[in-house]
């Protein structure tokens, strides 16, 4: 192997066509590169999300109209429960860090790879298994699980379904997210390029850092709980069965422990990626870089404590009440001074309306309207009325889809040009930006109001005075796929047919800019040294100073 | 299947034990949950419990606390051996460890069906019939346990592996990151039973 980095150094071979000790599709299949680990992660997690996308639009046209339309209620049900497994278990948690923390991580700190490649490939493939054993659970064995993704027993212990599929689905994709955490911590801690200190870091591998923290404390809460609804449906255990002493509240502080900290794993990488956005289409230093990366790990480190604003109505005691939502408020803070910070960062500096930053504003925008949405659900009267209604429903879904969603295709457009070495149609991207941005919330805008009105979740029918606002929200979604399809055909068009793109096509000052578009297999000929803070946009004779 | 031998040259031994070490604290919160389960229960059915407890076999539970605190002695010392370039001691001091290992399970598997023959198991009639709180405290014995040997049949897999790669050199006196990081992971089932065996056996 050595030989043939040598040979590279005078001759750029990009990694897609390098081919290490197999050829053909092996060389991608059993490949360590942590670049074709992070382009396998975005093929599998896009064919994944349009199966979860295609049962949620299932979803959309059952509820066109009251009463059965085109399923039966417990198609319904399964149909609910698996686009919620596949959303959040194999593409929400997992993307982030997996696709542009693998692609990434190691650029921007200046290594050559992550510190255990080889672990990388094992995880894809957990992944992978965990991913096809969530997608089979619904065609298999008793019928699809129809607990929702949440288990929560009693029922998850009782229903005749596939369960065990699903929670094992759910076992082993913790267990792959377990190991890529792992692994990011030690590579920011052991491999950043000489002269990169703790705060000469960019802020996106700050938000991975903040990540994989979540990822290895809080998961193994996850997958002991499982395996306690595991034991509760095969031998009866009894921890979770009133009948035999269990109890069944104590399951939803466990699979909260874990599953509030989760949120944060989706959303603080997606923060990272438009805190790498903003500087660079706005060609100014980030605004506030100590504030955005402490409040990562306060974001990180609150969240932890405020599972339990997911279980107001399950008969907690006041007290703990009260704390849980005192702490959901306060997790509200390090959000926001982020939101200030991207908004300072774009004051005064000379915007470019690319499609990256596109994406990013208008994260920027769905983000605050699910922030706000989340503390109408965090205090405690309020959430009373709205529990369990499609006014959550619609809440995470603007956290998850317009936040982490939005900045998954904000980073997509942002590094496209450098992972495939193409630049893509921007006036095409710009309309599936709109298009996806009108879909989007005709989708989901409605749902509140109903949701406010009393429309319950997970319901395969309702009353006819919900009719108009499930109509729209059923239209959005249609439009919603259209944009999708259109930026995904974008996207994978430009692949062959896009223009060469040249390394650096924004102007962006970060180290992957610094590199060949695609980098090479090695990434770096020369390990590059650090001299200054990130951000720095000014001429090299003054960065001194910065 | 080393595809990339030029990256696994980053991984030097200081890297590969803060990765062993963060692996560790997934392990601890793993068990975590069912301490705090364990917790719950205990605070809501401490009478039971007591009973629970005296049910159990304090001598067995202390044997095996011993066979495992002597293996972990005695990987540490294969480690220490390596260092000094002993290799026969090492490969010596390993195969105790498995061996103390497999003790342990065999005495696992005789409380096990002990248990087993006066029909004392999860889901059984003789169970349902206990007070709930016995329930449970039998329901937690077989997880805590069941997964804790679980754990060590995993230990004894991986301490095999290390001894075959003692024997043809490929862990050495240089290179003795393998044997670390099982040794390691041995402790960490060593500690987690340190805390299984008072909950369980002995406080009643």
């Amino acid at each position: 192997m050595s030989d043939m980095s040598n040979n590279e150094t005078g001759n750029h071979i990009s990694y897609l066509r390098h081919e290490g000790r197999y050829r053909g599709i092996l060389s991608w299949l059993l490949s360590t590169d942590h670049k074709k680990i992070g382009l396998m992660y975005l093929y599998s997690i896009t064919v994944f999300f349009f199966v979860a996308v295609i049962l949620g639009l299932l979803m959309r046209i059952e509820l066109i109209a009251p009463g059965k339309t085109i399923m039966e209620p417990q198609t319904y049900n399964g149909i609910f429960t698996i686009h919620g497994v596949i959303m959040i278990f194999v593409i929400v948690i997992p993307a982030l860090p997996a696709i542009f923390g693998n692609f990434f991580l190691p650029i921007l700190i200046g290594a050559k790879d992550v510190a255990f490649p080889r672990l990388n490939l094992f995880s894809y493939y957990l992944f992978l298994a965990g991913a096809i054993l969530g997608v089979l659970s619904q065609f298999a064995g008793n019928g699809p699980p129809d607990t929702g993704w949440t288990f929560y027993v009693p029922y998850s212990a009782e229903s005749s379904t596939n369960v065990i599929f699903a929670l094992t689905a759910a076992f082993i994709l913790g267990f792959s997210s377990i190991l890529t955490g792992m692994n990011f911590i030690v590579t920011i801690h052991r491999m950043r390029a000489p002269g990169m200190g703790w705060f000469r870091m960019p802020l996106f591998p700050w938000s991975l850092y903040a990540t994989a923290w979540i990822q290895v404390l809080a998961t193994p809460i996850i997958g002991i709980t499982l395996l306690m609804v595991i034991a509760e449906r095969v031998l009866r255990i009894g921890f979770f069965d009133p009948s035999l002493g269990g109890d069944p509240v104590l399951f939803q502080h466990l699979f909260w422990i874990y599953s509030h900290p989760a949120v944060y794993i989706m959303i603080l990488p997606a923060m990272g990626i438009v805190t790498e956005i903003f500087p660079t289409f706005s060609q100014k230093p980030i605004f506030g870089y100590t504030a955005i990366l402490i409040s990562s790990l306060a974001i990180a480190f609150v969240g932890y404590f405020v599972w339990g604003h997911h279980m107001f109505t399950a008969g907690i005691s006041v007290g703990s009440r009260w704390f849980f939502s005192f702490l959901t408020f306060i997790v509200a803070v390090p959000s926001a001074i982020k939101v200030f910070n991207w908004i300072s960062t774009m004051y005064g500096g000379s915007i470019d309306l690319k499609p990256p930053l596109l994406y990013a504003i208008s994260f920027i925008f769905l983000f605050m309207i699910g922030g706000f949405t989340g503390l109408t659900l965090g205090a405690l009267a309020a959430n009373v009325q709205a529990h369990d209604t499609s006014f959550v429903v619609a809440h995470f879904h603007y956290i998850i889809f317009g936040g982490m969603g939005f900045a998954t295709f904000a980073g997509i457009h942002y590094w496209y040009p450098k992972m495939f070495g193409r630049m893509y149609n921007n006036k095409i991207a710009n309309i599936a930006w709109g298009i996806n941005f009108t879909g989007f919330n005709l989708l989901y805008f409605p749902q509140f109001i109903i949701g406010i009105q009393g429309m319950p979740r997970r319901y395969f029918d309702y009353l006819p005075q919900f009719q108009t606002g499930h109509v729209i929200s059923t239209i959005g979604g249609f439009i919603l796929f259209i944009g999708l399809i259109l930026m995904v055909y974008n996207l994978v068009r430009s692949i062959r047919k896009g223009e060469l793109a040249p390394a650096n096509p924004w102007h962006g000052v970060t180290l992957e800019w610094q590199i060949p578009s695609p980098p090479s297999h090695e990434n770096f000929d020369v390990i590059p040294e650090i001299k200054t803070k990130p951000y720095f946009f000014g001429p090299p004779d003054e960065s001194k100073s910065f | 299947m080393a595809v990339q031998i030029n990256h696994t040259e980053h991984t030097d031994s200081e890297t590969g034990k803060l990765g062993m070490w963060i692996f560790l604290f997934t392990e601890l919160f793993l068990f975590g949950g069912l301490f705090l389960v364990y917790a719950v229960f205990r605070a809501k059915y401490s009478a039971d419990f007591h009973t629970g407890a005296a049910e159990l076999n304090a001598f067995i539970g202390t044997l095996n606390t011993v066979f495992l605190l002597v293996s972990s002695m005695t990987i540490a010392m294969s480690l220490t051996a390596i260092q000094k370039n002993k290799k026969n001691l090492a490969l010596f001091l390993i195969t105790v460890t498995i061996i103390l290992a497999a003790l342990f399970m065999m005495n696992k598997y005789f409380e096990w069906s002990h248990k087993f023959h006066y029909k004392l198991y999860p889901g059984s009639e003789v169970m349902r019939n206990l007070p709930h709180g016995e329930i449970l405290f039998f329901g937690l014995y077989y997880m805590m346990t069941g997964l804790h040997a679980v754990h060590v049949l995993i230990g004894m897999i991986l301490l095999s592996v290390t001894l075959f790669k003692v024997k043809t050199g490929k862990v050495s006196s240089s290179h003795f990151l393998l044997l670390e990081n099982s040794a390691l992971y041995w402790h960490l089932v060593d500690l987690i039973w340190i805390f299984i065996f008072p909950l369980l056996y002995l406080i009643t």
